[in-house]
């Protein structure tokens, strides 16, 4: 008996405190030992009301279901009628939402600018600029115009079959991009005019405008620049949405792009990401009302964007009024992103160590921000790019796309649509009282939408 | 060839534009009666000369690619914001902005820029003959101004590499910029700027104006570090 | 989402043209706010009858619980009225005569020397949908909904006359768009305040002044800058000291234009992110948020043309 003998802990021996758990007392002693918070990538990971707390009221004996395979149901979506005068024809109501080169690899750009191409939709360019690679993998390419203006040049505008003025978005309302040295490469340096190695931080406000009045004159400005050709989308982080919709549109918004709390990001600070704008449930519907309430639900186009995931989440979103959704974190996924192997020299490897090194493991990961992606998607390191192939990799995001829009399909066709922009609330029921509220839509089983005196 | 004369008293500003970026280079024209028009000649890329003859609005020859744009007065904000190539000169006072994450070309304001100027720059160059207000040169990245006036409070905050010439005082400097030790072959620089610049920069003497550049110390985030933010 | 301007005129010739002026200003603010617009216009007005007591001093405003010189109320309602009726039920109440000078079919102005205070609580009492948008000696405040082109039509404002107003137009966000969020905030005799910007902290301040006496109609941002000027000037402040209070006080992005019965004064914040022109000649001092508002003004070319600089406060005073 030289060994000491494990003890038997107590059955409350791991009691979780709900105020200090394990993954608080680990940020505390991280701030304590870097003097700074935690800078991470993906959105918020906390619990929050979810498209996942509605549901759909499908057939029944008073309303009848389309034929899953031979009756058609329409996923065509035509984003930017306004003012333009080529609108953007997309074949789904998704797009690849605004994703920078920098903070992803050149060969993830390709790959879903690829995959977006033979499903019939739309890329959209990041906080650093267009690079050529995407414009010719990308049949439709929507170009951000944001605050840092990092790449920003007339010759890419012209070049884009969109603009998107990012106000903000979803991860961090308020706050600028962020880009770590490690990712800022001389190409990357070279197209954000930045010394190679900086801390790139970006601008919160935009440097030649401020404030919805000015926007108006600005979005003139980006038109006449562009003959008037191209749609012009107004992006924001979800906080005051009823009156940011409006005011986009007065000042003359093609489309409005409303990205939730559960946004993205592929670096910044977790208070940040965790503490600010309200969940993407609550802003679709906000955003819906407030074009109803100006009458321009027919002529201004919603995208809605944070955390959408699956099919389910896209037919919600339409039937909340969204003419479609922008996903980011998904196709990453469907790229490899969290995979526990990557595909190289024709074979599956294993990722594991490359997880290890950060600290996580597949399933776990937000390290975006480290440059060291084991699978070479948010990676600018030569050597980890490679074990993302960009064929392989498109193909993996045109396969989740298509099912996301045939799940799409399937539940409109259920719910009696030949169309899956005749989505509507009085299709959802909510499962918990937080969702009945923020979606505006009756607790499943009862008639009651807190808030709301008259029935339904 | 005579210059091509449109009146904003006539012409819409998308009829003023079309029909500037419908000249052939080498082609001139005179847009009349501005009276505060925002946008006019932006977004060209033609080889022509522009004269504004009057006040003019905000965004004046933004997103420029190749005219000479001249106004005959003053204008409003972001005069030459994203300038690429070619140049804007404004014989008067600018607004707000001026020259605003201007990537090439030359940005001349004979008169005074308000804040913020040349904020967000990009490797353009904004020559200003008289003062800029707080905030200029925020966070310009590369690029190089010249001012021959004074500069408000927060000069070349978060600058990284764009370099600002002052001839006049300077009522404080922003986050991480220092003033530095003139060299030869900045006296040259300037000398040669000023000339540029004109009439309104005769008043500068190369040998004597102060350089701001970057300390270059926030280019890394160390929390442990007092750095200033 | 908004659009201010100003006249303040120097030159006493130009006081017939005074309204021409601000409906060419005002519409041509059109463009930063289409869909309701307000405005206060100064005239000097008939002396107080004899009798009355002696003017208190050039900025002071007479007590508000005294009967003192004629005041002008200009009132507004959204439904239809008969201010005749109304007037002589008020005046019956307050125990002072009142005239009453027709302004539209939903506005009028009632000029009586009562107590500012009693007349203001008989108008609540006898018409709570009435509005009073605005009262002083020399100050007519208009408030409608609808297009700035169109309101300055209604009523007649290029006829107007006198030496200065301000004015705002505005694109409203709620659906209803009524006045209720018009500028400008006028909350004491021949005091209003335009405002372009936001500010981030009014509910804060508007909490203060609660605590202090002193009610918001609306949960408007501007309307607490108002009312927080409003309240200093009542402590003995001048105007000028009423704007560095709101300067000290209250966070945010703005621009403000405010006048009193002999001031007209600019403010911007210290970041100064919204605009703010200004032309000054012999004859007037003009002001808007953007210059081409001011393009038509007579004299304007040889105009000294300037923005104010952060933090400092502009006054013109008669």
């Amino acid at each position: 008996m030289d060994q000491p003998q494990p003890m038997n802990l107590p059955m409350d021996a791991h009691r979780r405190s709900g105020a200090f758990p394990p993954e608080v007392i680990a940020q505390i002693q991280r701030t304590a030992t870097e003097g700074h918070y935690e800078i991470r990538g993906w959105g918020a990971k906390r619990d929050l009301p979810t498209f996942d707390d509605l549901l759909f009221l499908t057939a029944s004996l008073t309303r009848y279901p389309l034929e899953g395979y031979r009756e058609k149901c329409d996923t065509s979506t035509v984003l930017g009628t306004r003012y333009a005068s080529k609108p953007l024809q997309l074949a789904i109501p998704v797009t690849i939402a605004g994703m920078s080169f920098g903070a992803l690899s050149a060969t993830a750009k390709v790959a879903l600018g690829r995959a977006a191409s033979a499903v019939g939709t739309s890329t959209t360019t990041g906080d650093g600029g267009m690079i050529a690679e995407e414009r010719a993998a990308s049949r439709l390419l929507v170009y951000q115009c944001l605050p840092s203006r990092y790449g920003f040049n007339v010759d890419d505008l012209r070049q884009a079959d969109a603009i998107e003025i990012v106000i903000g978005q979803g991860a961090k309302p308020g706050g600028g991009g962020l880009l770590l040295g490690q990712k800022v490469t001389d190409r990357v340096a070279g197209m954000r005019t930045l010394p190679a190695g900086v801390d790139q931080r970006s601008a919160s406000r935009h440097p030649d405008w401020v404030g919805p009045d000015d926007l108006r004159i600005k979005i003139e400005e980006l038109r006449e620049a562009t003959r008037w050709e191209k749609p012009v989308y107004v992006k924001f982080g979800a906080t005051r949405v009823v009156n940011d919709v409006k005011l986009a549109v007065e000042a003359g918004a093609d489309v409005v792009v409303v990205d939730g709390m559960q946004g993205g990001t592929a670096a910044t600070q977790d208070f940040f990401i965790e503490h600010t704008g309200i969940p993407t449930l609550a802003a679709v519907r906000l955003a819906a009302e407030a074009l109803r309430d100006i009458g321009m639900e027919d002529t201004v186009q919603l995208i809605a964007s944070g955390g959408i995931r699956t099919g389910a989440d896209v037919a919600k979103a339409l039937a909340l009024g969204a003419d479609a959704v922008s996903v980011g974190v998904a196709p990453l996924i469907a790229l490899g992103c969290n995979s526990p192997t990557y595909w190289q020299d024709g074979s599956d490897h294993d990722a594991s160590d490359g997880y290890q090194a950060l600290g996580t493991e597949a399933g776990y990961c937000h390290h975006c921000h480290t440059g060291r992606c084991p699978v070479g998607v948010t990676t600018q390191d030569a050597g980890l790019e490679a074990r993302l192939d960009a064929d392989r990799g498109a193909r993996q995001v045109t396969n989740y796309l298509k099912a996301m829009a045939m799940e799409t399909a399937a539940l409109a066709r259920a719910c009696g649509k030949s169309d899956v922009h005749n989505l509507e609330p009085n299709d959802l029921v909510a499962l918990i009282v937080e969702a009945a509220a923020m979606a505006q839509v009756p607790l499943a089983g009862t008639e009651w939408i807190p808030g709301r005196q008259d029935k339904i | 060839m005579e210059p091509v004369i449109l009146s904003c008293a006539e012409l819409s500003t998308r009829e003023i534009n079309a029909a500037l970026a419908a000249l052939p280079d080498g082609a001139s024209a005179r847009v009349l009666e501005p009276r505060g028009r925002h946008n006019l000649a932006v977004g060209l890329s033609n080889r022509v000369r522009i004269d504004i003859e009057g006040n003019a609005g905000y965004f004046i020859g933004g997103l420029g690619d190749g005219p000479d744009v001249v106004v005959h007065g003053f204008t409003g904000w972001s005069v030459g914001e994203n300038l690429q190539a070619g140049s804007v000169r404004v014989e008067g006072n600018a607004s707000e902005c001026a020259g605003a994450s201007s990537r090439g070309g030359t940005i001349v304001i004979e008169g005074d820029a308000s804040s913020r100027a040349g904020i967000s720059l990009k490797g353009g160059t904004i020559l200003v003959g008289g003062n800029v207000g707080h905030m200029s040169g925020f966070m310009a990245q590369a690029g190089v101004m010249l001012i021959g006036g004074d500069a408000g409070d927060a000069l070349g905050d978060s600058l990284y590499e764009a370099v600002i010439y002052v001839a006049g005082t300077i009522a404080s400097l922003g986050s991480d910029a220092r003033i530095e030790e003139l060299t030869e072959s900045d006296v040259r620089a300037v000398k040669a700027l000023a000339e540029l610049g004109g009439a309104s920069f005769g008043h500068v003497q190369p040998e004597n104006v102060t350089r701001v550049a970057s300390a270059r110390g926030l280019y890394n985030f160390d929390a442990l570090k007092d750095q200033k933010y | 989402m908004c659009g201010i301007v100003g006249l303040h005129l120097k030159n006493p010739d130009l006081q017939p043209r005074l309204g021409e002026l601000l409906t060419q200003m005002l519409e041509a603010m059109t463009t930063r706010g289409p869909d309701s617009a307000g405005i206060a216009v100064y005239a000097d007005r008939d002396p107080a009858p004899a009798g009355h007591e002696a003017d208190p001093g050039p900025d002071q405003p007479a007590p508000p619980d005294q009967p003192g010189q004629e005041l002008r109320y200009s009132l507004r309602s959204d439904e239809t009225i008969d201010w005749d009726l109304l007037a002589k039920r008020i005046a019956a109440e307050t125990g002072r005569d009142l005239r009453v000078e027709p302004l539209g079919s939903d506005s009028a102005v009632f000029v009586s020397s009562a107590a500012e205070t009693s007349f203001l609580a008989a108008v609540r009492r006898a018409a709570p949908q009435v509005t009073v948008p605005g009262f002083g000696r020399s100050m007519v405040v208009v408030k409608d909904v609808g297009a700035p082109a169109a309101i300055c039509a209604r009523y007649g404002i290029p006829g107007w006359g006198g030496y200065q107003g301000i004015g705002h137009t505005r694109m409203a966000t709620e659906s209803a768009v009524t006045t209720a969020h018009s500028h400008p905030f006028a909350p004491a005799a021949d005091l209003a305040l335009v405002h372009n910007g936001s500010f981030s902290n009014y509910a804060t301040v508007r909490g203060r002044l609660a605590r202090q006496g002193i009610r918001c109609d609306t949960d408007n941002d501007s309307e607490v800058a108002a009312r927080l000027v409003a309240a200093r000037m009542a402590e003995g402040a001048d105007l000028a000291d009423g704007l560095r209070t709101v300067l000290k006080e209250m966070d945010g992005f703005f621009t403000l234009l405010v006048t009193t019965r002999t001031q007209f004064a600019v403010i911007r914040d210290s970041f100064a992110c919204k605009p703010a022109v200004i032309a000054e000649t012999p004859d007037y001092v003009a002001m808007a948020s953007e210059y081409h508002a001011l393009a038509g003004l007579p004299g304007i070319t040889g105009a000294r043309v300037f923005e104010p600089m952060p933090e400092e406060i502009h006054v013109w005073s008669r």
